[in-house]
């Protein structure tokens, strides 16, 4: 039973990551109706924000420190962050500590503006040809800033901590009355998922309280008679095109401290959420989150080491055996919508 | 000529030419000159740029004609260089049988990664002959480490069986692949003043198989099977209205086509006999989707031309670094030459995967058909007096 809770916990970051770049892929598809390639250069770029972040506010300068010396007997230089000055010592090391929950704040802003950037810049001109070509164009852009990011930053992992208050593990099993430390879990892997739950909640209910929400839900259903009754519809879609961005962008920052991002991460993850997409059923919301979450779940356990023994390499190829499989039985994935991607 | 048109023809012809001559045409600066580094003349280059133009001939069968795009074609590269590696290690040393055998095994493989995967259309399909490929990957990356040799690769060992051939030779080496004793790696070097050419076995081999498949590819662009395939593409509805069913049209072209990637990785296993699990992964893939679409899909030159462009990038373009930069532009005043170099810089040399993506992005927004498309339009210029527009014969993207 403790294993099945842990499995469960350990599924449960990994599908949130999965679900919010199949959720912001979805919400691009459903839209927009472009296959968006670059969807995981989105996340990667989120996550080099949080990078970025913590570079900025540890950007110090030296100052001659005359109570210390050095090997050589002048007096040390020491770095100072220019936080410090500016906050003092203890809230300028909260501030740098507190990095990457920062970068959240920075992050929305610049990728709703990347988002826009892309939509008008690009995509725009990919509306009217063939899903082939917007799955190449976007393959190139992806590619492109995939090597922007690498010269920037090279191509090793850069190590993001998390703030220090979230740094050890949450012990479930004392919590649901097991023994200690059989289910413990880290603090901020936790703090993952209840991040994207609550992102994925606004998203929904952004779409479902708001009279903007109403009208790109009606403009998913039928764009021309939303376009008929006098709304710019392409104006809302370009603006949910930088949401999605945003949403990708949030999932990349958060994820920096549980895996150190590098140029080639959203590839990585590209590749699986197309799955998830696909899984969920092209255009369905509701489906991508929970195929997300279901794959992460599954992946899981499939990495169970009696698991394992009985079917050798499972947990490598669960993912794509589910989506075969599900794409042979259920062509439209598990709530897919009638008409969307049917040829 | 050989059921061709004059126009076919000659353009094999001129395919047939310019890879017999490719050890002069590649090196075209002499030994030792400053420009010596942009020579693509060495063997090793020469055998990539034939076998990867075989692989892309081979995606073009299914992408350029059925416009069905699959991401997953590198598995039946990977599956071909396995077969050929246990042919090596089992019956001989002969590359003809290990050849053969890697586009038997990479057919039937394809066969039936087909004919599940063409149940589905459109997006469906590239993701699920993704998904294919990457389960592909995964396994023989990890359980199946007994048949592919896992993180290592597949590789030749000195107590292989080898029936036909010999374990070991007097010198106690492994055996190396050869054509009835035609060593591959054997090469004749041809020295001319300055000049140094090296005209190898094994390139000759492919070259061979090379025009071979190009060969067959105009055959199949031109017969009713590749108005078929075409019809596909342009409008399936209507084809299927008129009582054709497309689906062992489009799994025949899917075989064709994994049967060109076993082939050319049953050459690239020929060159040189070992054969790993990242040769299947998905970036892989991706590249055989990029050398087709930057040379023209749905064009039969095309597709040569795009892997023989990115593999020259990938191995000379990459070499330059900032101090040879420096050197080209130290005629420029020492802060405009720093500027100019820092400009360029990110393109080129460890960077050059951007100038790939920003070249193919370009090609996809403003040249559908590719670089052959371009050339045309060019060509068209100074044609202008001609009264008919020259036609890209590129068709349509595909869906």
């Amino acid at each position: 039973m403790d294993q099945f809770i842990l499995q469960i916990l350990n599924g449960l970051d990994k599908g949130s990551a999965y679900a919010l770049i199949a959720l912001g892929l979805t919400l691009i598809f459903g839209t927009l109706g472009v296959v968006n390639f670059a969807h995981g250069a989105l996340f990667m770029l989120g996550a080099f924000v949080a990078v970025t972040l913590s570079n900025v506010l540890t950007l110090s300068h030296k100052v001659v420190d005359e109570t210390r010396t050095d090997f050589l007997g002048n007096p040390m230089q020491v770095d100072v962050p220019y936080v410090h000055d500016w906050f003092g010592v203890t809230a300028g090391n909260a501030i740098i500590d507190w990095a990457v929950p920062l970068a959240i704040l920075v992050a929305i802003p610049i990728m709703v503006l990347i988002g826009f950037a892309m939509e008008r810049g690009l995509i725009k001109h990919f509306y009217k040809r063939p899903h082939a070509d917007q799955i190449l164009v976007t393959f190139g852009l992806a590619i492109v800033i995939q090597e922007i990011v690498k010269y920037f930053y090279g191509a090793n992992p850069i190590p993001t901590p998390a703030p220090d208050a979230f740094v050890g593990s949450f012990d479930f099993g004392v919590a649901f009355g097991f023994d200690p430390n059989a289910i413990i879990y880290p603090y901020w892997r936790l703090v993952y998922f209840f991040f994207a739950i609550t992102i994925i909640g606004a998203v929904f209910a952004f779409l479902q309280f708001t009279t903007f929400g109403m009208v790109v839900r009606a403009g998913m259903a039928d764009r021309e008679t939303v376009g008929i009754l006098g709304i710019d519809i392409d104006r809302r879609f370009t603006i949910m095109f930088g949401i999605a961005a945003a949403v990708a962008g949030l999932a990349g920052v958060m994820y920096a401290p549980i895996s150190s991002p590098n140029y080639h991460m959203g590839m990585d993850f590209l590749v699986l959420s197309f799955v998830v997409v696909v899984v969920g059923g092209m255009g369905s919301l509701p489906g991508a989150v929970a195929a997300g979450f279901l794959l992460g779940i599954l992946e899981s356990f499939a990495s169970i080491p009696a698991v394992i023994d009985l079917l050798p390499g499972i947990n490598q190829v669960i993912i794509y055996l589910v989506a075969i499989i599900i794409l042979l039985t259920r062509p439209r994935g598990l709530m897919g919508r009638k008409g969307v991607m049917e040829e | 000529m050989l059921g061709l048109e004059k126009k076919d023809f000659r353009l094999l012809l001129i395919v047939i030419g310019l890879t017999m001559f490719a050890p002069f045409i590649l090196n075209p600066f002499p030994e030792g000159s400053e420009m010596a580094q942009f020579n693509a003349g060495y063997p090793d280059l020469m055998q990539r740029f034939v076998i990867f133009g075989i692989f892309a001939i081979g995606f073009n069968i299914l992408f350029g004609l059925t416009g069905y795009l699959s991401f997953g074609h590198a598995a039946f590269l990977g599956v071909g260089s396995y077969a050929a590696v246990w042919m090596f290690k089992l019956l001989s040393m002969n590359v003809l049988p290990a050849i053969i055998l890697s586009v038997i095994i990479a057919g039937l493989f394809s066969l039936i990664i087909g004919f599940i995967s063409l149940r589905r259309s459109g997006i469906y399909f590239s993701i699920l002959t993704l998904a294919f490929a990457q389960m592909s990957f995964a396994l023989a990356y990890s359980v199946l480490t007994p048949i592919t040799g896992g993180e290592t690769g597949l590789q030749l060992a000195l107590d292989d069986p080898r029936i036909l051939g010999v374990s070991q030779t007097e010198s106690g080496n492994i055996p190396v692949p050869a054509l009835f004793g035609l060593e591959m790696r054997s090469s004749y070097e041809l020295e001319l003043g300055a000049w140094l050419f090296t005209f190898n076995a094994g390139y000759y081999l492919a070259a061979f198989f090379m025009i071979l498949s190009f060969y067959l590819a105009i055959r199949i662009f031109r017969s009713p099977f590749g108005m078929m395939l075409r019809a596909i593409k342009s409008n399936q509805t209507r084809m299927s209205y008129t009582g054709l069913n497309a689906k062992p049209y489009t799994l025949a072209a899917f075989v064709i086509s994994g049967m060109y990637a076993g082939l050319a990785g049953g050459l690239m296993a020929s060159m040189d006999p070992l054969a790993g699990a990242e040769r299947m992964q998905w970036t892989a893939s991706g590249e055989v989707v990029l050398m087709t679409i930057l040379g023209g899909a749905g064009t039969l030159i095309g597709p040569v031309l795009g892997a023989g462009m990115i593999k020259y990038f990938e191995n000379i373009f990459s070499k330059i670094n900032e101090t040879i930069l420096h050197g080209w532009f130290a005629f420029l005043p020492d802060g405009l030459e720093n500027f100019v170099v820092a400009l360029i810089y990110p393109f080129i040399g460890k960077g050059w995967h951007l100038t790939l993506g920003i070249v193919f992005m370009l090609v996809v927004i403003f040249l559908p058909g590719g670089l052959v498309q371009g050339g045309q339009k060019i060509m068209g210029l100074f044609r202008r007096k001609k009264p008919e527009p020259t036609k890209p014969n590129a068709t349509e993207p595909a869906e």
